[in-house]
């Protein structure tokens, strides 16, 4: 863990108002996109001295294509009721950050070159010129947005700073001004298949290890296919599930269930990916097209059903977007959910008897879970609203002795977001990363001190990045962090059948 | 000669702000209405077909849900004050009404308490707004604008009550002669030529504000969508299928 120049939160189990200072987080910016990348996604890689006219021409063909946007940008009041509920608001303290204030940034454009009001006005309807300043400002603060949809929740009319945020990356992309992070990872996505660039060797050399290491600790022989053609299941999960620990241990956890449940199943080494960066840049063509390499291994697969790993972003375009972008999955068997999250599946198995858990395998642990911003907010699990709350604490309840929840305005649609979603998930914004974790660390401390907690549940890949980051800046070890299947799949007893 | 030049001035005013308001307003409900929405974005937990999503909306347009989970403080004065300007609104609908409706004749008096309320709901907003430092931070001119000229339409509003009351037969005839088109004289109350302006003014500018929530709360997608993208393939009508 490398010394930082800032001041770490300090924990008190209590999420404070902060008073607020300007500018406090205003120069802390990513790195700048690189040429190949911008030039991979189709973007310009630099501004042209043109790039003003260009900007608001984007802008103003994105009022006519996101419904979103266009009403978003019209009809705030100004209530404040988003103003303390951002975690890089309250992490930061800096106004900018909260989502009114990060949304005037673009409205004060969109009145300026896109209203009759604005242009006749001017500055006495808040209307302003677009300078660099401006321009420099957005590319600032609208990457210190993770699209949690948090201050959606609470607003009057619902006004989704995720979609505000999309708009302003797309404008930025479009002129030649992106972020290193994000393109870099969706150009390897492009050219290799997954956000680590991780090549099918890399992988498969990733699945022997773990199908070895599985038969030395259990003695087990637990399976994990790649490019098995006329599987039952295709299983798309986050790359790092093949990298990163604790991520693979979910993978393991959910080799197991398969395995248990006694399902032929598969990985495909071409759609090897279930995150989908395009969503952080908020490019309809950029995310259609990562998302075909899944239309794509299905093709090749030609499974029955299509189950998705544990990643919350990831999730909600499987969820929401993939029948818009890649279906209809006409292919597959119509009586399962396309795609089925991993969880509905276990989760089902659990109900059905199916499997035989072994809950003193986590009695080390006192679990409590972290909902995943866009899992909670912009997806759902199971056939009714809110069974992505149930359905993972149903497993977590399954595999252990000990669960609390975390405080109430923390958890479920009012989750905070781990502080590295969205896009922002890379080292030089390590600061906003830090302090964006500090609501949802707030209440770990609470259910530690008063429960003993100490293990948190996630179901995201970029949760589980984040927090083994972060944690150790907070003191807690990065062990306290794992997903969910990580405990299914200490909990499973295998062979252990007990009728399905 | 006096009197018909202000006949013709606010004749003009009622008919251009009226034309402003109804044009504008319906241009700007039609532009949300036809962009398309390309994707499936609900906030959820979301109803799962689309009358739950009406109920949604609905919800909140009536109980202000989302507002009463996030501010307990801004929701009592939003409550306040938007059903104090909606009694009062209804009580004047006995100046566009005849005969006056008997149901509208039982509003009266809920109207006038409705009548003391706005003033006071319009005050604690802006009273909220400029104590608490993040919505001061926010706000800006057109924020403190409309809130004034409420201030100010309701308490002409009652000075006209309890203070000066004009001729309220001519007022009626005014107004009722803009509606049925029988042009008659605006009575010269200098109270109501104020109130009447300032309600001019507000139906004006109102397209061109913030005040567009009205219209837009009913289009906004995270609220109006349900939430069943699984079972049924949303098309984004710009794009609507892969290599298109």
């Amino acid at each position: 863990m490398a010394k930082v120049k800032f001041d770490i939160p300090v924990l008190t189990g209590k999420i404070e108002f902060p008073v607020m200072k300007e500018g406090a987080s205003g120069s802390i910016k990513c790195h700048v996109a690189k040429e190949k990348d911008m030039s991979a996604l189709g973007f310009p890689h630099e501004l042209a001295p043109d790039w003003k006219e260009k900007a608001v021409e984007r802008f103003a063909e994105l009022l006519t294509k996101y419904k979103s946007l266009q009403v978003y940008m019209d009809i705030c009041v100004k209530c404040g009721a988003c103003t303390d509920k951002c975690q890089f608001y309250l992490g930061t303290k800096d106004p900018r950050n909260m989502p009114v204030a990060r949304a005037e940034l673009l409205r004060k454009i969109y009145r300026r070159y896109l209203t009759l009001g604005g242009k006749i006005l001017g500055p006495l309807v808040d209307a302003e010129e677009l300078t660099k300043e401006v321009l420099d400002e957005w590319y600032v603060y609208f990457h210190q947005c993770s699209e949690c949809r948090r201050c959606s929740v609470f607003c009057p009319y619902g006004i989704d700073t995720a979609e505000i945020t999309m708009a302003a990356r797309e404008i930025l992309d479009s002129i030649g001004y992106g972020q290193k992070y994000v393109t870099e990872i969706i150009h390897k996505v492009y050219t290799i298949g997954n956000n680590l660039g991780m090549p099918g060797p890399a992988i498969q050399s990733t699945l022997d290890f773990l199908k070895e290491d599985i038969k030395e600790t259990t003695g087990a022989d637990v399976d994990f296919p790649m490019d098995v053609k006329g599987a039952d299941v295709l299983l798309v999960t986050p790359s790092a599930d093949f990298f990163a620990s604790p991520h693979v241990e979910s993978l393991a956890g959910y080799a197991k269930v398969f395995k248990q449940a006694g399902i032929s199943w598969t990985l495909s080494s071409h759609a090897s990916e279930a995150g989908n960066f395009g969503m952080f840049i908020g490019n309809f063509g950029v995310m259609r097209k990562v998302a075909s390499r899944i239309k794509e291994g299905i093709e090749e697969i030609k499974p029955k059903r299509l189950i998705h790993g544990e990643c919350g972003h990831a999730w909600r375009i499987a969820y929401s977007f993939w029948n818009t972008l890649i279906g209809p999955f006409d292919s597959l068997d119509p009586k399962y959910p396309a795609p089925q999250h991993i969880c509905e599946f276990t989760h089902d198995l659990i109900k059905r008897g199916a499997l035989k858990l072994d809950k003193t395998a986590n009695d080390e642990f006192v679990v409590t879970l972290h909902d995943s911003c866009n899992v909670a907010r912009g997806a759902r699990m199971g056939d009714r609203p809110g069974g992505q709350f149930t359905i993972p604490r149903d497993i977590i309840k399954a595999t252990c002795n000990k669960y609390v929840d975390m405080h109430p305005d923390t958890i479920m649609e009012k989750t905070f977001c781990c502080g590295g979603g969205g896009g922002i998930l890379t080292d030089e914004l390590i600061e906003v990363r830090i302090k964006g974790a500090m609501p949802r660390m707030q209440a770990y401390k609470a259910v530690k001190d008063s429960h003993g907690a100490n293990f948190i549940a996630l179901i995201c890949a970029i949760c589980k990045a984040q927090m083994t980051k972060v944690l150790p800046y907070y003191g807690y070890p990065m062990e306290e962090v794992g997903g969910v299947h990580q405990l299914v799949g200490r909990a499973i007893v295998l062979g252990g059948k007990e009728g399905i | 000669m006096e009197f018909s030049l202000l006949k013709v001035i606010f004749t003009a005013m009622a008919y251009g702000a009226g034309a402003i308001f109804i044009v504008g307003f319906l241009a700007r409900v039609l532009k949300y209405a036809k962009t398309p929405s390309p994707l499936k974005i609900p906030t959820t937990p979301a109803p799962i077909n689309p009358i739950g999503a009406a109920i949604r909306v609905l919800s909140e347009v009536i109980f202000f849900n989302s507002l009463f989970k996030g501010n307990k403080w801004t929701w009592l004065g939003g409550i306040m004050f938007h059903y104090a300007f909606l009694l009062v609104v209804i009580r004047h609908l006995r100046y566009f009404l005849y005969p006056v409706a008997g149901w509208d004749m039982g509003m009266q008096n809920i109207g006038i308490y409705a009548g003391f309320v706005l003033p006071v709901a319009v005050l604690y907003l802006l009273m909220r707004r400029t104590t608490v430092d993040r919505t001061m931070f926010v706000s800006s001119l057109a924020d403190y604008f409309v809130l004034a000229l409420i201030f100010g339409i309701a308490t002409t509003g009652l000075l006209m009550k309890y203070y000066e009351r004009p001729f309220m037969v001519d007022v009626k005839g005014f107004v009722f002669g803009l509606v049925s088109g029988n042009l008659s004289d605006v009575p010269a109350d200098p109270v109501f030529l104020l109130h009447f302006t300032l309600v001019m003014t507000l139906l004006a500018y109102f397209p061109f504000s913030k005040l567009m929530h009205s219209g837009g709360v009913f289009f906004s997608p995270t609220r109006n969508q349900c939430d069943n993208p699984r079972e049924k393939r949303h098309i984004n009508p710009w794009s609507p299928n892969l290599g298109a």
